[in-house]
């Protein structure tokens, strides 16, 4: 049931909502700072990756070792008075509350701890997985004691890490697997968070680049995790590709956001950047000569396939060649452009507008396909009811209100450009995240097919068609976004 | 000594038993793997009160546009009741067999909550939602048909809030955002624009 606390007036309930705000604040604040102190162990096999809770007992680190066997295999267990018997496939294990002397396919191993029953739950001391468990599993076993961290089998990622002399220059880095961590830029560096990735170290934990902009990249694990800072004297940006087996560090291109005609207003800046969850922060567009920059996001990705167009067609992978496409036709009109998603990654709707506003790019263009109609559809953001905007700090809900007319007149330019080119087009305001959330000149382009077959929307050529009228588009209102000639 | 005619009958009647086992072990067996019809029962009970005129605002797929259409339907004087049946009047369009905005079989109209000032809640079934299908414009027509036709037929609505369950959701199909609370003046005007498609 719906409880009407949620949406009765704040006028009312403001006192109510107030308590209410600061009580969520304080238990938020409070429950991830417990979790993340948890102490656990990460566990990858090549059945599955999970982790399992490390306590501790009389000074000791103690891990439950029915938990860490259950995934792999056939598991059973049983307590006999002091005696506990664990049977894994065709293994079996006894051990005896209170002694360190432990009985593994009838041979004897001596604990670095007493084994201890709690319940029903027998705990083993952390110290004696890497003796034990090989015993059990029958395969090689590696487990890093210090950062709890456990591979089982030849199960780990290695990687590479080389940096481009291209212009701009680029740290590229290959993974043997592929890998999706979470990423956050802070100032000077960009941090990578292997959570479930068994991602191991380089030959040196401290990888330097003899570069200005990014001297060096740090390899550490903690507590189950792996992680890679990078670091750099100017804002970095990563993006993905090879199906996730690359990620392409590079800096962020220095340039202001466009600037609508509110913008001059005293008291205004570039306004919201993350979520309200995330670090809010109101970051100031960076001075400089204006440069045409323009990121792309192929809509969906991962495990959210978007729309089944066909059986054997998802949106997502239409999405992914017309970015691949359209980035090439907005180059080579010289505009710097980023494509969010090279891969077939997951991102939420919440990255994709930070990585687009941590990017103050000119333009961001959404895209997005469906089976039915025909043509292109153009749409910009149908604003939800209004957010209070505080100071510098611009709602995360209506940060692209600022932006709504440069996006209409970029909207418009491209319907132009591609009725030129014969292809019927439609213009509208659509409810569609994250259009909302950018504080940018932001269109989404939804194609669907030219004809009566659906599977058309694949044709190369057609999607050449749509990708070349798009870039025409935006060059013909690049002033109208305030990008000089 | 048993009768002859007892040993007969006892035989008859463990056969007769034997049987009806075999009959009703097959008749569960059934009952469990035929699909479970359809309900039909109305989930509230008939509305009562004058029938009344209303405008609907009804997507139509083909060229991608709403269409306002009168109809008359019997509304109860409590204004949230009126909310929710003029809902299911627009939906009892979308689920007739010649519907230009099919939705999926079973969406239906959970509730609709009223606040003051000017605030709507409509909560949508999970038929409705994890059955539509996905895409922007199609979500879109939903969601502009349902708000529009809401603040059209039930005045001073000035915000609308859609949930899925009771729940909040972050889109209706993986497009349509439903985080926020829709604005009914910009709503209204989507509405125009997709009143006439170009």
């Amino acid at each position: 049931m719906l409880s009407l606390n949620q949406v009765v007036p704040q006028r009312t309930w403001k006192p109510v909502y107030s308590f209410a705000t600061l009580f969520l604040v304080c238990l938020a604040a409070i429950l991830p700072a417990g979790s993340a102190d948890e102490k656990r162990i990460a566990v990858y096999s090549t059945s599955a990756t999970y982790s399992v809770t490390v306590v501790d007992r009389n000074g000791r680190e103690y891990t439950g070792l029915f938990e860490i066997l259950e995934p792999l295999g056939t598991v059973t267990s049983r307590t006999d008075g002091l005696h506990w018997k664990v049977r894994y496939n065709d293994a079996d294990a006894e051990f005896t509350a209170g002694k360190n002397r432990a009985k593994l396919r009838g041979r004897d191993l001596d604990l670095p701890g007493d084994f201890l029953l709690e319940s029903g739950r027998g705990l083993v001391p952390v110290a004696s997985l890497n003796a034990m468990l090989p015993k059990i599993l029958a395969v090689p076993v590696a487990f890093n004691e210090v950062s709890h961290r456990l591979f089982i089998g030849n199960v780990a990622t290695h990687f590479t890490a080389q940096l481009s002399r291209t212009n701009p220059q680029r740290l590229v880095m290959n993974f043997t697997a592929p890998v999706n961590p979470t990423i956050a830029t802070e100032p000077g560096r960009l941090r990578m968070v292997f959570n479930r990735e068994p991602v191991v170290a380089p030959g040196s934990p401290t990888l330097t680049f003899d570069d200005k902009v990014i001297p060096s990249a740090t390899y550490s694990e903690n507590n189950g995790t792996a992680e890679i800072v990078i670091s750099g004297s100017v804002p970095l940006m990563a993006s993905f590709s090879n199906e996730g087996h690359t990620i392409t560090i590079a800096a962020a291109p220095q340039q202001n956001a466009p600037l609508p005609p509110q913008a001059n207003q005293p008291g205004t800046s570039a306004g919201s950047v993350n979520p309200p969850s995330g670090t809010a922060a109101p970051t100031a567009a960076p001075s400089g000569p204006r440069h045409f920059y323009a990121v792309l996001d192929a809509s969906h990705g991962g495990d959210d396939p978007g729309a089944a167009l066909a059986p054997q067609l998802a949106e997502k992978d239409v999405t992914l060649a017309l970015a691949r496409r359209l980035r090439q036709e907005l180059e080579s009109r010289g505009i710097t452009t980023l494509v969010l998603r090279d891969s077939d990654s997951n991102l939420t709707l919440d990255q994709r507008a930070i990585f687009t506003n941590t990017a103050h790019p000119v333009v961001y263009i959404s895209l997005h396909a469906a089976s039915a109609g025909r043509g292109v559809r153009l749409y910009t953001a149908l604003l939800p009811a209004a957010g209070e905007n505080n100071g510098p700090f611009v709602a995360w809900d209506t940060a692209q209100a600022r932006f709504l007319p440069t996006s209409q007149a970029a909207a418009q330019g491209v319907a132009a450009e591609l009725q030129k080119k014969q292809i019927q087009v439609r213009t509208l305001a659509a409810p569609l995240r994250p259009l909302n959330n950018v504080s940018a000149a932001a269109v989404a382009v939804e194609i669907t097919p030219p004809g009566t077959d659906v599977l058309e929307l694949n044709l190369p050529a057609y999607q050449q068609n749509v990708a070349t009228g798009v870039a025409n588009g935006l060059v013909a209102v690049r002033d109208k976004l305030g990008v000089p000639q | 000594m048993i009768p002859r005619h007892l040993v007969i009958a006892s035989a008859v009647m463990l056969v007769a038993v034997f049987a009806l086992g075999i009959y009703a072990g097959r008749m569960r067996g059934r009952v469990t793997q035929s699909p479970p019809a359809r309900d039909a029962r109305p989930v509230a009970p008939p509305v009562s009160g004058p029938t009344e005129s209303v405008t609907l605002y009804v997507a139509n797929d083909e060229p991608g546009a709403l269409r306002a259409q009168a109809a008359n339907i019997p509304l109860p004087s409590a204004r949230q009741q009126r909310a929710e049946e003029v809902l299911r009047a627009l939906l009892e369009v979308y689920l007739s067999k010649n519907s230009t905005h099919p939705l999926a079989p079973g969406a239906d109209i959970r509730a609709v909550y009223l606040v003051t000032p000017g605030i709507a809640v409509i909560d949508l079934n999970s038929a409705f939602a994890n059955g539509h299908r996905s895409g922007v414009l199609e979500e879109e027509l939903t969601v502009t048909s349902l708000i529009q036709t809401l603040a059209a037929n039930i005045p001073d609505i000035l915000r609308v809030k859609i949930l899925v369950d009771g729940k909040e959701r972050e889109t209706l199909a993986g497009h349509a955002d439903l985080s926020g609370f829709y604005d009914v003046g910009a709503v209204k005007q989507l509405a125009s624009q997709l009143q006439n498609p170009q």
